[in-house]
């Protein structure tokens, strides 16, 4: 169990690390960035907005990871949560109960995931190109839905999703976490995360190994379409409307960023959801800590570019063995330091 | 031994990777115009030693000297310039350029700072009429089939280099009229002085080319010998490290022909596929199946394994209908496949020794009862005990591992099964004689537990000493089955030419 | 010369034809860009109003973004021989061709909400807002309501290097200029976005001593206002009271913000681009009169004193 403890914490090092790192950069440019306090009942400061404001792309990450082990890419997420939150409002609004709309968005985002699937498992088609196609059309089926305008809700129940708390902290927080830990247990202490890494490194193999490959494949999706939708809710009970033009725009990047920060290979295979999650969390940190650092907008964007590239770097494996050359040949200056002796 | 012989000699050569001493003190040396054969089973050092010589790896220890001189080649192109030149089984050239250029790469001729095609090819053939090859230069080098390929990068690689020649297993995908072409190519080198080192799994290749065979055996030098001398048992026991078994005693007749017919298939077949066939498999039996190069010996295999899904005919298991639409029902219904593409068709590369062994179990079981890892632990450790699977530990990741190994685990894979009905396809192919031997004795034991085997294989020796009936494939048809006395090499050589003959009149 | 001569003749022969007609049988075409916001659905739906209203046949064509769809469009405008010709251009080059057919066709076309870079010749008049001018006019409100009194202010811009983002800053900055009590001390894009307006006004609250460093909050339009008041909200203080909010675009919700004292004061970009634009075609048409190339809209500011609940149910409609 220890070992296993170990290897875990060998895994996700570098991820926790780079984190580190980044809050405590941002703390020097803005030293009151740890600061916490409670506040109507919930925790409040920095590091409570980048976990709360990280929800959407935590989620994302959750499925990507997923679809990413199976050699697969979902770029169809973020406008699967401009459909979903669509749904969502136009639900609340026609009347519906908060348990039906939410019942309503989480089946639309497992009916797109579905789709994805059956293009990718049962049509055979590539990942990529499967997904583009709900990636382009889904914010015109949300644009539909919403009539082009942000539908807007009073629904506490709804809203209390996207800004209440629970136990201190925000419910996207709640959500994001919770969420996360019945995903990584459901793979982890199931044997669906061995099947997917196998499905993920040799579809072929696994197969003949008698693997279900296409159910796999089909449930990777739609894990996948289920975490855009409820990323697709919090976005929308966040701002109180269904904005579809804008909801999760580019935010399928950012989840596929989040899986590749947190080391799992776009090649598919060897996957760690609490890797993804930490790297969402690096994202936010940066994108948040450039909010808080006061820079001009027009550095965002090459800023958050600069501090991804090093990320990536520090992880490559070229890095890596160079670090390990030179902790290793650092070892044995000291051994032979003290043999001299 | 002269020293103004050995053109290049390597003394005390170290090479340590984590966890693993690949090399220990190994001496080689290399006599100008000779073919040395570099012999040992997988894992043995063999290729961590070229790596060395060539500058892939960088040595941890020892001396190289190239004509006498200290060399220390930090890259591959360091070595080539120095004069040392490789070709691997896999080619390494460029297949979307054409002859010309991939001869050329890096060293077009130049006219006027651009290059000079009209000149580039012109020496391009000039250089491979020496080889005895008149083909079109400008053709991409995908459109000429591996031997003519191999003898491109052959002539690149002496024209390059021009004192050592290194070949890594030239030989493994080239029919036998392609290997006397490479080999007439090499006798012409040798007889121009370059000294060079032949690495190979075939024995009869290195009795048919060699002068003198060096042998390693765990990272360690075992003996350099004159081939002259060397008796094949000798040689064979030199690389085990113990006697083999008497070439795997053919005993015949008595394999499992009594027992109940268990498995039985009807008219069974795919269109366009396999045609349809009957047979019968009995409890305990090794049915051979014998058949050139797109016979329908892999398609056979996969169409009983549900890899391919039948259009016409039954099977049963004593008298009960089976499902083999898919290979998730054929593994429920107890059967085991090991592909003969163990790369692409069998292991699971990046996952560990310890998955790969577990995984067609898991399946079966079903991702909702997961194998505990003490239990995944102790069915890893009991098949690497068992089929002496060589690897530092479980957890390695598999594709790390030999070939020979690799396939051992995906054996231990099946076994773990516990199959009533195992298709192996070519399980011997391009593993070291260790393995070989090992995986033929396996077979045997495995049919004396009373298992159902289906083997399929191009070396026809093997076929004939474990099978007690060898089904003759031709043009993807079940043409002959051979009985009791009428197994033997001459046998099923004989039905494949007699079918021949009748597919022809 | 020549060519003006022919085109004043042609002016005046179109505008005789014309005027025989009345408004009544006029027959016009409205290549709009698409429906990507709501203030463009609104735009529809009051174009689509003024016309029923002047009992005009509007044949409305919707172009998904793209400009090649609004030359289609225009062609069969054009070949349908319609009286004249409103475009709201989806990108501001590669109109000449098109717009040369429809003036060889004597058919006159009035730009609505955006300009194009083609020769004034090539359209009747353009139909849009001064977004410098709505920032100034933002920015009056901000300097009159504080009064001389010191005031921070954040500032969420739009789309970094967007028009209206960088021409509605400096509008404000223009009327915020020599006022040395006003103070921008954090500027951020939202995007135009009513997320990315939550997300940086909370990280402006933290990073000014949980926002009682800021006065005032100025959003280059109402949807950032709307997320950045529910950040306020959040962060215990109170939007309209605590921090001033100024915001322009004028769509309902804002002024549901209005109503509950949440919001301050919206700077009105006016989705009616049709009806002036409906004016001076029929004056043209009627008297020859020719318009102005360029027809400003009015840039009306709203506060909470100009009764936000009625705006509110009067916009609600339009399709926002």
């Amino acid at each position: 169990m220890s070992a296993t403890l170990k290897a875990y914490a060998v895994r996700l090092f570098p991820q926790v690390a780079a984190l580190a790192v980044i809050l405590l950069m941002v703390s020097i440019a803005f030293p009151g960035f740890f600061r916490l306090e409670m506040q109507n009942g919930r925790l409040y400061g920095s590091l409570i907005d980048i976990l709360n404001r990280g929800a959407p792309v935590a989620l994302l990450a959750i499925g990507m990871t997923v679809v990413i082990a199976t050699k697969g890419i979902d770029l169809s997420v973020g406008a699967v949560m401009a459909i979903c939150g669509a749904v969502a409002a136009a639900a609340i609004t026609s009347g519906h109960s908060l348990a039906m709309t939410l019942l309503i968005t989480l089946g639309t985002g497992i009916l797109c995931g579905l789709w994805n699937g059956i293009l990718v498992a049962v049509l055979d088609i590539q990942p990529i190109i499967a997904t583009l196609v709900l990636m382009v059309a889904g914010r015109g089926i949300a644009q539909l839905i919403t009539e082009g305008a942000i539908l807007t809700f009073n629904d506490a129940g709804l809203i209390f999703i996207g800004s209440g708390s629970l136990f201190g902290l925000p419910m996207p927080v709640v959500i994001w976490f919770a969420f996360g830990v019945i995903v990584a247990l459901l793979v982890r202490r199931t044997a669906l995360g061995m099947l997917i890494e196998a499905l993920g490194v040799n579809r072929r193999a696994a197969m003949l190994s008698g693997v279900s490959t296409g159910v796999l494949l089909i449930a990777a999706y739609v894990l996948s379409g289920l975490c855009a939708a409820l990323a697709g809710i919090i976005a929308a009970a966040d701002i109180r409307g269904a904005d579809a033009n804008n909801a999760g725009l580019w935010l399928e990047l950012d989840a596929i960023l989040a899986v590749v920060v947190g080391g799992t290979s776009l090649l598919g295979g060897r996957f760690s959801i609490a890797a993804s999650l930490i790297g969402a969390l690096i994202i936010q940190s940066v994108n948040t800590g450039i909010l808080l650092s006061g820079f001009p907008p027009e550095f965002n964007l090459i800023i958050k570019a600069a501090i991804i590239v090093l990320i990536l770097v520090i992880q490559s494996p070229r890095a890596q063995s160079a670090f390990v050359f030179l902790s290793r040949a650092r070892a044995s200056e000291k051994k032979t330091a003290g043999e001299a002796k | 031994m002269q020293a103004s012989t050995s053109i290049l000699s390597a003394t005390a050569i170290d090479k340590i990777f984590p966890g693993a001493r690949a090399l220990d003190g190994v001496d080689f040396s290399l006599h100008r115009g000779e073919v040395h054969a570099l012999l040992g089973e997988n894992g043995a050092g063999k290729s961590t030693l070229v790596k060395c010589l060539t500058g892939a790896y960088r040595r941890d220890g020892g001396r190289i000297l190239l004509d006498g001189a200290d060399v220390d080649p930090q890259s591959t192109l360091e070595a080539q310039n120095l004069g040392i030149g490789t070709v691997y089984q896999e080619v390494n050239l460029l297949p979307n350029l054409t002859v010309a250029e991939n001869l050329f790469l890096g060293r077009q001729p130049k006219r006027f700072g651009f290059i000079d095609s009209r000149d580039m090819n012109r020496r391009a053939k000039a250089l491979l009429a020496e080889y005895d090859l008149d083909i079109d230069v400008t053709a991409e080098l995908a459109a000429y089939s591996v031997a003519v390929q191999q003898v491109i990068a052959i002539a690149r690689a002496v024209d390059l280099s021009g004192k050592v020649l290194i070949l890594d297993e030239p030989t493994a995908s080239l029919d036998a009229h392609e290997v006397a072409m490479l080999f007439r190519i090499v006798r012409r080198l040798k007889a121009r002085g370059l000294g060079i080192i032949f690495i190979t799994h075939f024995l009869e290749q290195v009795y048919d080319i060699s002068d003198r065979i060096t042998v390693l055996r765990n990272g360690k030098l075992v003996g350099t010998r004159a081939t002259a001398d060397l008796p094949r048992r000798d040689l064979i026991a030199m690389m085990l490290g113990r006697e083999l078994v008497q070439e795997v005693a053919a005993e015949h007749g008595a394999k499992g022909e009594g027992g109940e017919v268990r498995f039985r298939f009807r008219n069974f077949g795919r269109k366009g596929h396999i045609q349809a066939f009957d047979l019968d498999v009995r409890r305990g039996e090794v049915v051979g199946i014998a058949g050139l190069l797109g016979s329908g010996r892999t398609e056979t295999a996969e169409i009983l394994f549900g890899a391919e899904r039948a259009d016409s005919g039954t099977a049963e298991a004593d008298g009960r209908t089976l499902d083999l639409s898919s290979p998730r029902s054929a593994i429920r219904e107890k059967f085991g496949f090991c592909p003969e593409d163990r790369k692409v068709d069998g292991i699971i590369g990046d996952l560990s020794v310890r998955e790969n062994i577990a995984l067609a179990l898991q399946a079966r079981r079903g991702w909702a009862r997961p194998i505990s890892r003490s239990e995944q632990d102790r069915l890893a450790d009991d098949y690497i005990k068992a089929l002496d699977i060589r690897t530092s530990d479980r957890e390695k990741p598999i594709r790390l591992l030999s070939g020979g190994n690799q396939q051992k685990a995906i054996l231990a894979r099946w076994l773990a099964t516990n199959p009533d009905f195992l298709i192996l396809d070519e399980p011997t192919r391009g593993i070291d004689v260790g393995a070989h031997a090992e995986i033929i004795r396996l077979i045997e034991e495995l049919c004396g537990k009373g298992m159902s085997l289906i083997v399929i294989s191009s070396e026809l020796e093997e076929l004939v000493a474990y099978s007690s009936r060898v089904i003759v494939l031709r043009d993807r048809a079940h043409v002959a089955e051979l009985v009791g006395n009428q197994v033997t090499t001459d046998g099923i050589v004989e039905a494949i030419a007699a079918s021949a003959g009748k597919a022809d009149a | 010369m020549k060519f003006k001569i022919a085109l004043a003749s042609a002016t005046i022969l179109a505008a005789s034809m014309f005027s025989a007609a009345s408004a009544a049988d006029l027959t016009i075409g409205f290549s709009q860009i698409g429906s990507e916001s709501g203030w463009r659905a609104a735009e529809t739906t009051l174009t689509k109003q003024q016309a029923e209203k002047r009992g005009i046949d509007l044949k409305f064509a919707d172009a998904q973004q793209k400009q090649e769809n609004q030359i289609k469009a225009l062609r069969s405008f054009i070949a349908q021989d319609v009286d004249a010709i409103l475009i709201a251009p989806v990108v501001a080059t590669g109109w000449d061709e098109v717009l040369q057919e429809a003036k060889d066709a004597e058919i006159p076309v009035i730009l609505l909400d955006r300009t194009v870079d083609a020769s004034k010749d090539l359209y009747l008049t353009a139909v849009t807002s001064d977004l410098v001018h709505e920032g100034n006019v933002a920015g009056k409100w901000l300097v009159d309501t504080v009064a001389g009194k010191p005031c921070n202010v954040v500032e969420l811009q739009g789309t970094t290097g967007s028009s209206p983002a960088i021409d509605r800053k400096k509008g404000f900055e223009e009327a915020l200029a020599g006022k040395d009590n006003l103070k921008i001390i954090r500027s951020q894009t939202g995007d135009f976005t009513r997320t990315k307006g939550k997300e940086v006004m909370e990280s402006f609250l933290k990073a000014e001593d949980g926002g009682k460093n800021i006065c005032a909050l100025y959003a280059h339009n109402d949807d950032m206002a709307v997320g950045a008041i529910q950040a306020i909200k959040e962060a215990g203080l109170k939007p309209g009271k605590d921090i001033l909010v100024v915001s322009i675009d004028a769509v309902p919700d804002i002024f549901q913000a209005m109503a509950a004292g949440e919001a301050n004061a919206t700077v009105e970009l006016t989705p009616n681009m049709a009806g002036p634009a409906l004016d001076a075609l029929d004056a043209f048409l009627k008297d020859g009169k020719e318009p102005p190339k360029w027809i400003q809209t009015e840039s009306k500011l709203y506060t909470q004193a100009d009764d936000p609940q009625k705006v509110y149910e009067e916009k609600k409609g339009l399709g926002y």
